[in-house]
């Protein structure tokens, strides 16, 4: 028996990952801790795409006909499931096409007319431990705007500073863009109560979800956050969709992004006016099988249960810790307990380039991140140039936690090393 | 395990013992270049000198953070560039980056060792697309630090 308690049954969620089936290199099974980077997808999802492609292939939104009437019902059903998976109102659910754009998204609209409008003097409130998606719009902003980009650093131990959260939130800022679990360390800083600070001085609140939303139980409401970004291939769902949740009130004031069909009330030449929200943000022929797959990854999960997700990767995580803890030359970045820390986890090998641990790990067949993961000021603040991230999901087994020990100590015999 | 077959000794002698490695003066030409994917680095200098009007490389230094691939392969290029004619390391560069499109297979001809010397170890890395990018950096860097110093020589 295993010293870490099941909370899946993970040899029936298994066989829905025809990925899993297969071999990789040196005909060794996959073993995949990139989960962070894209999730295996179930036939769930993959039947979902194909029977909208093979049924109900029409544009949704326009035309008369009944695929078309078939293909809306299908994306609006897909945007009240995400809406409920959210604790949202359909009307707050923005498809694009992933987390990224969705931040562009709000970026671009705090720079255009209107009551949100950012403005010279404003401040802009990022963390050091931001993803670049999370990073650099803002930076953007800040440079079409003229407001300044503020950060609030991490600890050694890979956790916000938050002693100084009151003096860098001040009556300028005016929104405060924060990862909800960092794509590096598996950090989960405390939104909640980032958003309340920010809100007591008038600052919206933007949570980078990408990494959370796929692994843990997330309520808009419940975390006080005025605006939430997500990826579906992240989630098991598909490529090419992904979500912006944003309040009523915040999305009705913002002026659009992405312009051209499917968003517009009336278009003259001289000049055009656009639908309410959502559909003000969804310019374009709706991508109607992708949200069907969404909506399919969505009803996995549920059916799972995101509580029981979340135990899942927190007892791999717990096994990962502890195993590479024991390993000489080894370094985990950020928390080494799982205490406010989610399925992400990143390490260097003394002696040995993260480059090479993945290369000698492929070889093994085992999948993992290397590089800095698209976070480079937060390598840069834990002290390194780089990393090797395994990051666990609902098909990971304890075994294969054990195949990533044992891989890194064959990677320290190979470069002789550790 | 096709491992060894990438990681050869003479790539892992040069990762162990860098040659030409710091930065050294004076100089005609620094770059620093990036790996954008990994963050990998190298500030890379070049001296050049005329010979009878023909540019020679007269020295190349370097300071790196990097993979076994990319620090072998920044060590390997020096000891091939410095000591010729710019126009004959610019070939030899032109052959290794050949060799490291070849994708392992596929190749018309054996990479040719009297032109690559130890270059020639690199071929199993062709066959991984992620690690080229380690393979040329060095490279990639000295042609354009030579660029730099043949138009500041002009």
């Amino acid at each position: 028996m295993s010293a870490y308690p099941e909370h899946l049954d993970v040899g029936a969620v298994r066989a829905d990952f025809p990925a899993l089936a297969r071999t990789v290199r040196n005909d060794k099974p996959l073993v995949y801790l990139d989960s962070g980077a894209t999730s295996q997808k179930p036939v769930q999802v993959l039947d979902a795409e194909r029977s909208c492609y093979e049924l109900h292939n029409g544009a949704a939104h326009r035309g008369t006909h009944l695929l078309g009437e078939e293909a809306t019902d299908v994306y609006e059903g897909a945007r009240a499931k995400v809406a409920a998976f959210l604790g949202a109102d359909a009307g707050e659910v923005v498809f694009t096409k992933n987390a990224t754009e969705a931040i562009n998204l709000v970026a671009y609209a705090l720079s255009g007319a209107g009551r949100l409008q950012v403005r010279p003097g404003d401040e802009i409130l990022i963390t050091e431990m931001e993803h670049h998606a999370n990073l650099v719009p803002w930076q953007q902003l800040c440079e079409r705007t003229g407001a300044t980009l503020r950060w609030l650093t991490v600890t050694p131990e890979g956790r916000l500073d938050l002693d100084h959260l009151d003096g860098m939130i001040t009556g300028r800022t005016r929104i405060v863009a924060v990862t909800h679990q960092s794509n590096v360390t598996g950090t989960i800083p405390p939104v909640a109560e980032i958003a309340r600070a920010a809100h007591e001085k008038g600052a919206l609140v933007l949570a980078d979800a990408a990494q959370s939303v796929p692994h843990q139980p997330v309520d808009v409401t419940a975390l006080g956050v005025d605006f939430l970004a997500f990826s579906a291939h992240k989630m098991l769902g598909p490529y090419g969709i992904g979500v912006l949740f944003g309040r009523a009130e915040l999305l009705e004031a913002m002026p659009p992004f992405l312009t051209g069909g499917s968003m517009i009330e009336v278009v003259r030449m001289e000049g055009s006016t656009f639908l309410p929200p959502p559909q003000r943000f969804e310019p374009g022929v709706p991508a109607v099988a992708q949200a069907a797959g969404l909506a399919a990854a969505i009803d996995y999960l549920n059916a799972l249960g995101m509580g029981n997700v979340a135990a899942h990767e927190e007892s791999l995580t717990a096994h990962a810790l502890d195993g590479l803890r024991e390993i000489n030359g080894v370094r985990i970045l950020g928390p080494d307990t799982t205490k406010d820390r989610g399925g992400a986890v990143s390490f260097e090998v003394e002696g040995v380039h993260p480059h090479d641990v993945g290369q000698v790990l492929d070889e093994l067949g085992i999948a993992v991140r290397t590089g800095h993961h698209c976070a480079w000021p937060l390598h840069r603040a834990l002290g390194v140039q780089a990393s090797t991230r395994a990051s666990f999901y609902v098909y990971n087994t304890h075994d294969e936690v054990d195949a990533l020990a044992d891989g890194i100590r064959y990677a320290q015999r190979f470069f002789g090393a550790g | 395990m096709q491992l060894e077959s990438m990681y050869q000794d003479i790539i892992l002698d040069h990762y162990r013992n860098p040659h030409h490695k710091g930065l050294r003066d004076p100089f005609d030409a620094e770059v620093h270049h990036v790996n954008p994917v990994c963050g990998d680095e190298v500030t890379l200098r070049v001296t050049l000198k005329d010979v009878g009007g023909e540019a020679v490389v007269e020295d190349v230094s370097y300071d790196s953070l990097g993979c076994s691939i990319s620090q072998a392969s920044a060590s390997v290029m020096s000891d091939l560039v410095i000591g010729k004619p710019v126009g004959e390391a610019m070939t030899i560069s032109q052959a290794f980056l050949e060799l490291m499109q070849s994708k392992g297979e596929g190749r018309q001809v054996e990479p040719d060792e009297d032109v690559l010397e130890d270059a020639v170890a690199f071929a199993g890395v062709s066959k991984y697309p992620a690690r080229i990018k380690c393979a040329l950096l060095g490279w990639m860097a000295w042609k354009d630090a030579t660029a730099r110093a043949m138009e500041g020589t002009q």
